[in-house]
Order: structure tokens, then sequence, then C-alpha cells
């Protein structure tokens, strides 16, 4: 079953093709991996899919549903959560609250219950934090949830951003360089924890990742952008033993030793 | 009177004048947080709210009285209304702009506090209006000091209202995503918040207040006039600054401190009440030179 259904998707700014026709699916249950040179278009692929940019043609189905219309935060809704490049947890905002905030688009009291403070909306509130503290534990973050979230240890809050993406019950988790900047030791428990969210909460995961070592054992299949055009997609092995995607990584032989050969 | 009795009473007086400010203070500090606009036209809907106060009392207080109870009605009542034209404003004029320069946005502010102003004025062809209520005179006497029934019932909804936002604001999911907005608005679109929705909502609770305000001075100075938001407003944006735009307890703290700077500087020798307004203006300067991000607040961080 094809999960996440990218069909002849083309953006440009003014003039520059950032991405051209690009067709790409991600299959429901799988882990996959967008990889290719700076400025192939990867992020800009990412942001059409979140609803941010609007390609000038293609189509973009989620499980069937054209999300390409759609506001960023239906997107969200619609069941597809997203991690940057760079840490963006809510300052001013203990961990628990930033999980907590994920869950929004999954709770239906309004302005007008949550200033009477009915009932309904209290055991929503216990609700949202018990599946926060839940995510927060999936991730491995068992203390420090008072913490202003911004104080924690960088690799702690990439996992607190993970977190609060989980927390918008997402079918599709895109990570977009998830491993930058951590140690090897995290960048370990990341593969797990990557393993765990697709075995145990069943949810597809795309990522971006430029530590092609990481992307080999964890993705089982791994699509390859460069210039804005897709050039290659299969499984880790095909993939490193194609001589497009070598060419396209340094256009010499040392793509090999940066494709983790 | 002696020094201790003068003390008190001008406590008293500071906390009932900072009630005031800070509710206004709230509605300006909520604003400019979510949307990093400063409201000019918040002091005109704290006026608006008077007159909606006043109309809505003079429909009811056949029926309910224009007592306290009649007037805490109304208030209810103005503070729904207009909460939904400051979600009207919000919309028509405000929205439009958010993505141009920030100046253009500050004139249009600009522009529908004069339509408001001028627009009662209209109405009200520039007289003083009576607001109709009948709060009686009565209170207790703590040794020489005075504290008037109507003072406590002031203070004490004011408190009630700051302590429901603070509430409202720090332990609910609507509450989280007023904060998440002020913070990061595309990734709080990306975790499924509804941006657009949350700045509406962050209108109607602040002009909310302001028509709290309102109907409640009106209610306890007797009268309502097409410019008495235009003081109060520029009071509430130094409350808000003295606290520190942007931060909710901050406005509730500038609020208070700056209506005990009022009642105790107006008692300095030489410094009378007519030195009021430059003595809290002087304090907005002091606060914008030398600590410009106010008592509570945080120097802000642009992101990418």
């Amino acid at each position: 079953m094809t999960l996440l259904q990218v069909q002849g998707v083309s953006l440009s700014f003014a003039g520059s093709k950032v991405l051209q026709g690009v067709n790409f699916a991600v299959a429901e249950g799988a882990i996959a991996s967008l990889i290719g040179p700076n400025g192939a278009g990867k992020t800009s692929l990412f942001n059409c899919i979140t609803g941010f940019y609007k390609p000038q043609a293609g189509s973009i189905r989620l499980a069937g549903t054209e999300t390409l219309r759609m506001k960023p935060h239906q997107v969200t809704r619609s069941g597809i959560a997203r991690t940057f490049q760079n840490v963006r947890l809510f300052r001013e905002m203990s961990v628990t609250e930033n999980v907590m905030s994920g869950l929004h688009c999954r709770t239906s009291a309004g302005i007008i219950e949550s200033i009477l403070r009915l009932p309904g909306q209290q055991r929503e509130e216990t609700m949202i934090r018990d599946f926060a503290e839940e995510c927060l534990t999936f991730v491995g973050i068992t203390e420090g949830w008072d913490r202003d979230a911004t104080t924690l240890p960088y690799g702690w809050q990439r996992r607190v951003e993970i977190a609060r993406a989980l927390a918008t019950k997402p079918k599709l988790l895109l990570l977009d360089e998830p491993a930058a900047g951590l140690t090897s030791s995290e960048k370990e428990d990341l593969i797990g924890l990557i393993g765990r969210i697709r075995d145990q909460r069943g949810i597809s995961v795309l990522l971006i990742e430029h530590d092609t070592g990481l992307v080999m054992r964890v993705s089982e299949r791994i699509s390859v952008l460069d210039h804005g055009v897709m050039i290659a997609e299969g499984a880790p092995k095909e993939i490193q033993a194609n001589p497009k995607v070598i060419e396209a990584y340094l256009g010499v032989e040392d793509g090999e030793a940066s494709l983790g050969l | 009177m002696g020094f201790i009795d003068i003390f008190s009473q001008q406590l008293v007086n500071g906390i009932v004048l900072g009630s005031f400010y800070a509710l206004v203070a709230l509605g300006y500090t909520m604003v400019f947080g979510v949307v990093k606009l400063l409201n000019f036209a918040h002091g005109d809907l704290y006026m608006v709210g008077g007159f909606a106060g006043f109309l809505i009392l003079s429909f009811l207080s056949p029926f309910i009285g224009p007592g306290w109870f009649g007037v805490a009605v109304s208030m209810v009542f103005a503070m729904i209304a207009v909460g939904i034209l400051g979600v009207v404003i919000e919309r028509v004029a405000y929205a439009p702009m958010l993505s141009a320069p920030r100046l253009s946005i500050l004139i249009t502010a600009l522009a529908v506090s004069l339509v408001l102003q001028n627009g009662m004025l209209t109405i009200t062809k520039g007289q003083y209006v009576p607001f109709g209520s009948a709060l009686g005179f009565g209170g207790v006497n703590l040794g020489s000091l005075f504290i008037s029934y109507n003072q406590m019932i002031l203070v004490g909804v004011s408190i009630a209202l700051m302590a429901g936002l603070e509430i409202f604001v720090s332990r609910t999911q609507y509450g989280r995503a007023m904060r998440a907005v002020s913070v990061d608005k595309d990734m709080s679109r990306l975790l499924g918040i509804n941006v657009n929705r949350v700045i509406a909502g962050t209108f109607f609770l602040g002009t909310g207040l302001a028509a709290a305000a309102g109907t409640m001075a009106g209610a306890y100075y007797g009268s309502l006039w097409y410019f008495m938001g235009f003081l109060i407003g520029l009071k509430a944006f130094t409350a808000a600054v003295i606290g520190g735009i942007g931060s909710i307890p901050g406005a509730m703290l500038g609020g208070l401190i700056l209506g005990l700077l009022e009642s105790f500087g107006t008692q300095l020798p030489g410094v009378g009440s007519e030195w009021k307004d430059v003595f809290s203006f002087s304090v907005l300067i002091l606060v914008l030179v030398f600590k410009p991000t106010g008592l509570l607040g945080k120097p802000e961080q642009e992101r990418m």
C-alpha cells in the first residue's frame, strides 16, 4: 500500500527550477530516505509535502487524499508530522508543554470550553498530558520534564522534537537531518528509535540525512534527488551500486567513499 | 493625616488605578505577543467597551438594577460584544497587513484608533455620557483609612479576570497554542495549530479584558467620554513596557507598578496630581533607555 504518493511535482522560485517533475512514493510501514547533494531540493520537497510551498504542478497524496491544496495545519491534521534541521522547540515552555502542544490538532476543546474549564476540557487536558508523557518516555526522555525545553542538552532537545512530532499522531513522520550534530552513541540511539517508531507505533518514516552510513543502515528504500530531479530509487545495495548516484555525489571516483562503501 | 494614613490611602488608590492599567495592558501585551503589533486602537476599544457596557446596562437595569450585579452582567455582555468587534477589526484591518512591513500595520492601527474615536465623537457629539449605574457609597474604615466597597469589588473582579487569564494561558491547550504561536508561527502550523484562529482568539480575549476595564471604569467614575481611551491606552502601553512587552505576568506587574508610581509620585513634595502623566511617561522613557526589555521580558530572538 502506498502511503505517500508524489507525482510530477515541479516547483520554481523566480525562474529557477527547484523541483522538476518529481515522482516519489513511500509505502505504508516503510522506513525510507531521501538523499542527494546540497541544494538538490530535498528540504524544498519536504516543504511541498507539508504544505508550506505550493508547487506549480503535480499532485501529493497521503493515503489517497490530495494534500497539495491544504494549509500546513490541515496537512498535519491529515497525518504528516515533521522535524527541522535546526531544533525549534518553543522557549519559555517546559519539555512536557512542548510535547503537549503537538496534540493541539487532535483535541477538540475550543476557546469557550477552555475559558469556562468545563469538565470535558479538564478530562481532555489530563489525556493530553498522559499522552505527551508517554511520547517522552517512548523517545527515552524520562526526566527533566518540567525544565524549560531550550535548556536541555542538544541531543535531548532533538528527541523532544521527535516526541512532539509523534504527539500529533501522524501516519508519516518526516525527519530533516535528525542526526545532525549528534554524537556517535546518540546516532546509535536514533537508529534504534526510528526502528521502534515504525515497529511499535506503526508510523512510516521518511528522512533526509547526510550521514550516508546511517541512511544505509536504517532505510529500506532510498530515493536520490539531484538538481531537482529524482535520479534513482531502490534498496540501499542498489543505490550504492548505481553509477548515476555515485556521479551525482562527487562526479568523481571519491563518490564511493562518500556513500560509505 | 499622618504619614502612615497618607501612605496607606495612596496604596489603595494606586492598586485601584493599577488594576485598570493592568487589565488594559494585558490586551496590549497579548496582541503584541502573537502578531508583534502595537495595537494603538486598544485604548479606544476600552472606550467602546465602556459605551457597550452603558448601552447594555441601560437595557438591563429595569430588570436587574443599576447596582454592581447589573454592572457585572453588563460587563460580561460588553466583553463578548467588544471581543467580537476586536476579532472583526483584526480580520478586516490587520490580517491583510500581517505580511506587509511593520510600519504599515502600525499606521493601520492608528487609523483604526481614529475611526473608533471619531465615530464615538459623532454619536455622542463630544458630550460626557452619564453611565447610569448606582453603586452606593459604603465601605470599611480601618483606623483613618477608608476603603470603599466599590474599590474592593473593582480590584477583586480585576484579580479574578487576571487569575482566569493566567490559568487559561498556562493550563489549557488553547493557551499553550497561544504561547506556541507567539514563539514560532511556522512550527505551530506544523503541529496542526490553526494560527489564524489562535490570533483571532487572542484579539477576542485581549479586547474583552479592555471592555471589562472600560465598563468598570464607567461604573466607578460615573461617566463616559469618546476620548477616555486615549490616555489609558498610552498608560497601558507604558505598563506593558515596564513589565516587558509580550509578557502576561509583566503586564499585570507593570500595571500595578505604574498605578502605585502615579499615586505615590504625586504625593512627593512639590509634585501635584497635575504632574501625574509627566511622571508616568518619564518612567516610560527611563525604562526604554535603561531596560528596554522591561522587568519580565526576554530579549527577542530572531529565528530562521
